[in-house]
């Protein structure tokens, strides 16, 4: 488990995802890293990691994470440092037209 | 009588810049003295040495030319629209016709437009990848904008399924090709324009045959081989490509200008199939089509004329159920295998094989969304 003494971040997510965290858009969780706080949100709701992580247990490439509108590929990617009242967006590719 | 007077460009610096303006007189002769009047210098503009008219001036009364009525004794009511169009330079400039300057006069009054900027819409060629709901909504407003050139792409054909949100097509079209069904309706629309159709799915075969065709290319195909296709074409012909894409209640719009990042800078990979859902698995609320559409066929038209600032490196996000617009940033990649700094991919490859799931087939029911 994440310490209670993580930062708590908001998650936005789009509604194709949220359907993995009981139909909410947003939601809060814990973790000093989005690789922790994924983890935070996998304990709440379980399968939320495997949406996630690829089988080499890397970010998926199709999923985009967002840290304050800032792609976190281009940050610390997994590792990136989280602060209380950050807001993370996931993003999955969208292919419809 | 008091007449409303259409001014071209070339005169619009002799009545402060207006587009419009009124006049009045019981015929031409009379309207065009009082313009003199008005606005010194009007009258040498448009009369001869030997003070007849100008012959590169044409007039028209109500949208017919003088030349058929009565020339400049043509009697005038009021309320009728008088237009002086100059034949222009060049030979290869459009001439905007009285029907066009009425068309597009919400257009033409506007500076960042005017008759410089439609005529380079009316110039211009866009080719649109896929008919379906996004490329309905991009078509239309490109047609009604009066965009030259149209191409449209799709194998499909209209099936009921689709008219909760294509608007291109109505129910008396289902089992028509989809670009036949467009065609009909954006020259219903719009006649001035050329809508020119490839009947044909996009492939590596046919992408730089197609796309070299065309200034800019919008994006509203409805899988991810399709979109890894075009992205990688218009790079490598340095095409700008205007995407978009929706599902169930979200969407995502951005631009990319070749060289300042791509698709595959945003999304390195396609997801593994199933692991995304398509519109015809998860749904889409039809109305987001007309959204997302419209912001794409927006930033053709802004490219087209050269005017504010075009969604490049970023990304904006449509979330209709909050009814909330945010642009994240995209970064182009410098490590990316298209438009990085030490290229792999440097001609089309097998995007079947890249997405491990095959392109859309004519003969697959319910395959486009």
């Amino acid at each position: 488990m994440t310490s209670a003494t993580a930062p708590t971040v908001r998650i936005r997510v789009t509604a194709v995802l949220s359907k993995l965290v009981g139909g909410q858009k947003e939601i809060e969780a814990r973790g000093a890293t989005v690789a922790e706080v994924v983890d935070d949100i996998e304990a709440s709701y379980p399968g939320f990691k495997d949406q996630m992580y690829g089988e080499d247990g890397q970010l998926q490439r199709f999923v985009n994470v967002y840290l304050n509108d800032e792609d976190i590929r281009y940050m610390g990617g997994a590792g990136t440092a989280l602060s209380d009242g950050d807001v993370l967006d996931i993003l999955p590719a969208l292919a419809g037209g | 009588m008091t007449v409303n007077v259409y001014v071209p460009t070339p005169f619009r610096h002799l009545v402060g810049n207006r587009v419009q303006v009124r006049a009045a007189g019981a015929n031409l002769r009379e309207v065009m003295d009082d313009l003199d009047t008005q606005f010194p210098g009007f009258g040498a503009q448009v009369r001869d040495a030997t003070g007849e008219l100008a012959t590169h001036i044409g007039v028209y009364v109500n949208q017919v030319e003088i030349d058929t009525l009565d020339g400049e004794a043509t009697a005038l009511a009021a309320g009728d629209e008088v237009a002086f169009i100059p034949a222009l330079a060049g030979g290869a400039d459009v001439v905007l016709t009285p029907e066009m300057v009425e068309r597009y006069s919400r257009h033409l009054i506007m500076p960042q437009v005017a008759s410089v900027g439609q005529r380079r819409i009316i110039e211009a060629r866009v080719l649109v990848v896929g008919a379906g709901g996004l490329g309905s909504p991009v078509a239309l407003y490109l047609a009604l904008a009066g965009i030259g050139k149209i191409g449209l792409i799709d194998f499909d054909v209209v099936d009921r399924s689709n008219l909760q949100r294509q608007i291109l097509h109505q129910t008396d079209d289902i089992g028509r090709a989809k670009v036949q069904s467009a065609k009909e309706t954006l020259l219903s629309h719009n006649p001035n324009i050329d809508v020119v159709l490839h009947e044909a799915p996009l492939t590596s075969d046919n992408a730089f045959e197609i796309i070299d065709q065309y200034d800019i290319v919008v994006n509203g195909a409805d899988n991810f081989a399709t979109r890894y296709l075009v992205n990688d074409a218009c790079y490598l012909r340095k095409k700008k490509l205007v995407d978009g894409s929706i599902l169930m209640f979200d969407g995502q719009a951005t631009t990319y200008l070749p060289g300042q990042g791509c698709y595959r800078c945003l999304y390195p990979a396609p997801p593994p199939p199933g692991m995304v859902p398509s519109c015809a698995e998860a749904g889409v609320l039809g109305a987001m089509c007309a959204t997302i559409g419209s912001i794409q066929a927006t930033e053709v038209l802004k490219l087209v004329l050269e005017q504010g600032e075009p969604l490049v490196n970023r990304l904006l996000l449509y979330d209709a159920l909050s009814l909330e617009f945010r642009t994240v940033k995209i970064r182009r990649d410098p490590d990316c295998p298209l438009c990085g700094e030490n290229p792999t991919i440097s001609e089309l490859i097998d995007y079947e094989e890249f997405c491990g799931a095959p392109f859309p087939h004519p003969e697959e029911e319910e395959a486009a969304v």
